[in-house]
């Protein structure tokens, strides 16, 4: 049995990732979990300088799901490489470092300062719905999108992975705008832009007025949104939004993910990316499959 | 053995001290290593409510494998844990956050302040807190249903004060220290926010420090997500910029060192 899937010439132990943002750069959940058994570790966004965040709240719970609008906090690039880096290469996993900016050059200085360092990957967040400037536009405008990822694709030396928006009509020209721009695979979904209202306080639940919806409740728009995308690109893609189980994680791969990322879920289950690891082996041993590509992309 | 986990517990008993105020037990492995001012996050089993509730620990019986939670009953999570019987199951994610510094009252006059559903933790820190030279206990409740009160007498002189003024003195905890003409060294506290602005106003005025338990929504509870931060003094060790994350740079910190929104 053959658990390794390869994402733009990079291969990974298994397809199971840590989604951006619900993981830090895995310090902390390693108290629970063994990072070993991971297929990559996706960090936390970094960006230039140090970025504060959105004031508080930043989190609310919604039905089957919850909202966040931290805005980005990081403690910069220089602290990162320092600090992050080091302790992420202790343990035998890939390493996936999400970037985020305000403008095209902010970016460019992060993928710049990664390229001597042993990361595998760079995700480029291009999709924050909780930062005015926090790529967002750069998700939304398939020109614009096709721009950035041009330059960075220039940059970089590692590949890069786009982070799609599920906030727009057509994911699948968002999928070919990031394609044509030289992106070597692609990642989605992030979250989807919702609000909630207080009706005691008769106020927004959340400082930030809105902020990203994403836990189990979002998981068949994340679903739908890998198949559009996957039938649209020849990139390989890492699907994302609700993953809570193996069974979910077989889902996105049917519907075209090479590799799947766990994020709202590690809130409610620290130990869930490792238990989806072991449930995607129990499948392939119930359905008698060699290697994962058999079921990657395997509706149509 | 020591260090954060999930797992399951089971309920030993549970009773209503006051209207909407809930007592529980809950036996688990991790009252070995609870101290006081941490907290647990406990899980709902409507699995529609995704993220545990963080509820501090108001007393840990190590011998006997017990944690004992007082709540109140705030939302459709708390609601759940309130009819939770002898032997039902429930999931817990702990033991979270810093603690009490109690050392700190070492041969110092100490307040221990608590207002409304932040008194649970002062049970927890009067028995673990040793060597104070004084032990004022000041309580700040909405009437005159005082839970926790009388079992916190063995640990200190209880000063009580109510907003309907139906017991103690009519007012809040700073009416209470007021008028009892009290004095300390160092300060412990945890309760509502205008509670512990007016504390950390307290401590600055009289130059003592005041440590402080601070609440705020989270999703994680174990410092990955960056939901539950506070606004700090100086630029934090850990995300190096002025905020620090309750969970766990906290809950507990010295008030001089946070801005209370």
């Amino acid at each position: 049995m053959n658990t390794t899937v390869t994402i733009a010439g990079v291969t990974f132990k298994n397809p199971v990732m840590t989604a951006s943002g619900t993981f830090g750069s895995g310090m902390e959940y390693s108290e629970f979990v063994d990072l070993n058994r991971l297929g990559a570790v996706v960090t936390k966004g970094v960006a230039n300088v140090p970025w504060e965040g959105n004031p508080t709240p930043r989190i609310q719970e919604t039905y089957g799901g919850m909202l966040n609008a931290i805005g980005l906090q990081n403690p910069g690039i220089d602290v990162f490489i320092e600090r992050d880096i080091p302790f992420l290469r202790q343990f035998d996993t890939r390493i996936i470092v999400n970037v985020c900016g305000r403008s095209i050059a902010d970016y460019v200085e992060v993928v710049e300062r990664l390229g001597d360092q042993p990361v595998d990957m760079l995700e480029i967040n291009v999709s924050c719905p909780n930062v005015s400037h926090g790529g967002i536009a750069f998700g939304q405008n398939p020109d614009c999108l096709f721009e950035i990822t041009k330059e960075i694709k220039a940059k970089a030396k590692q590949p890069i992975i786009m982070k799609l928006s599920p906030n727009v009509t057509d994911i699948a020209e968002m999928a070919r705008a990031a394609e044509a721009g030289g992106s070597d695979a692609l990642s989605l979904i992030n979250t989807i832009t919702g609000m909630k209202i207080d009706i005691h306080k008769r106020t927004f639940a959340l400082a930030n007025k809105t902020g990203g919806l994403s836990g189990p409740a979002i998981k068949p728009v994340a679903v739908r949104m890998v198949y559009q995308a996957a039938n649209a690109v020849k990139l390989p893609i890492i699907g994302m939004g609700g993953i809570s189980n193996a069974e979910d994680a077989i889902e996105f791969m049917l519907a075209g993910a090479t590799g799947v990322a766990v994020g709202a879920m590690n809130f409610v289950n620290p130990y869930a990316t490792q238990e989806v690891a072991a449930g995607i082996e129990d499948y392939m041993r119930q359905y008698h499959i060699e290697a994962l590509s058999e079921i990657i992309g395997g509706v149509r | 053995m020591e260090g954060k986990k999930k797992e399951t517990g089971v309920v030993y008993r549970q009773q209503e001290i006051a209207t909407g105020i809930f007592d529980m037990w809950i036996e688990t492995t991790l009252a070995a290593q609870a101290r006081a001012g941490q907290f647990i996050s406990v899980y709902t089993q409507d699995k529609s409510m995704l993220l545990p509730r963080p509820i501090s620990i108001c007393e840990a019986d190590a011998a006997n494998g017990r944690l004992r939670i007082v709540y109140r009953v705030a939302g459709k999570g708390t609601k759940e844990f309130s009819g939770y019987r002898a032997g039902t199951r429930v999931d817990i994610l702990g033991t979270l956050g810093n603690g009490f510094p109690s050392a700190e009252a070492v041969g110092k006059r100490a307040f221990l302040i608590g207002g409304g559903i932040g008194i649970p933790p002062m049970l927890a820190l009067a028995k673990e807190m040793e060597g104070a030279a004084s032990r004022d206990i000041i309580l700040g409740y909405r009437n005159n249903e005082l839970f926790l009160s009388e079992e916190l007498m063995r640990y200190g002189m209880v000063h009580i004060a109510t907003e309907d003024g139906s017991a103690g003195v009519k007012g809040n905890v700073m009416d209470a220290i007021a008028a009892n003409e009290m004095q300390a060294d160092v300060i412990f506290a945890c309760g509502p926010l205008p509670m512990l602005r007016a504390v950390k106003e307290y401590a600055q005025a009289h130059d003592i420090p005041a440590y402080i338990s601070l609440e705020e929504r989270m999703a994680c509870g174990v410092g990955a997500c960056l939901g539950c931060v506070v606004k700090t003094r100086e630029k934090n060790h850990h995300s190096h910029v002025n905020n620090a994350r309750i969970c766990t740079d906290g809950p507990v910190y010295l008030a001089t060192e946070v801005e209370l929104p």
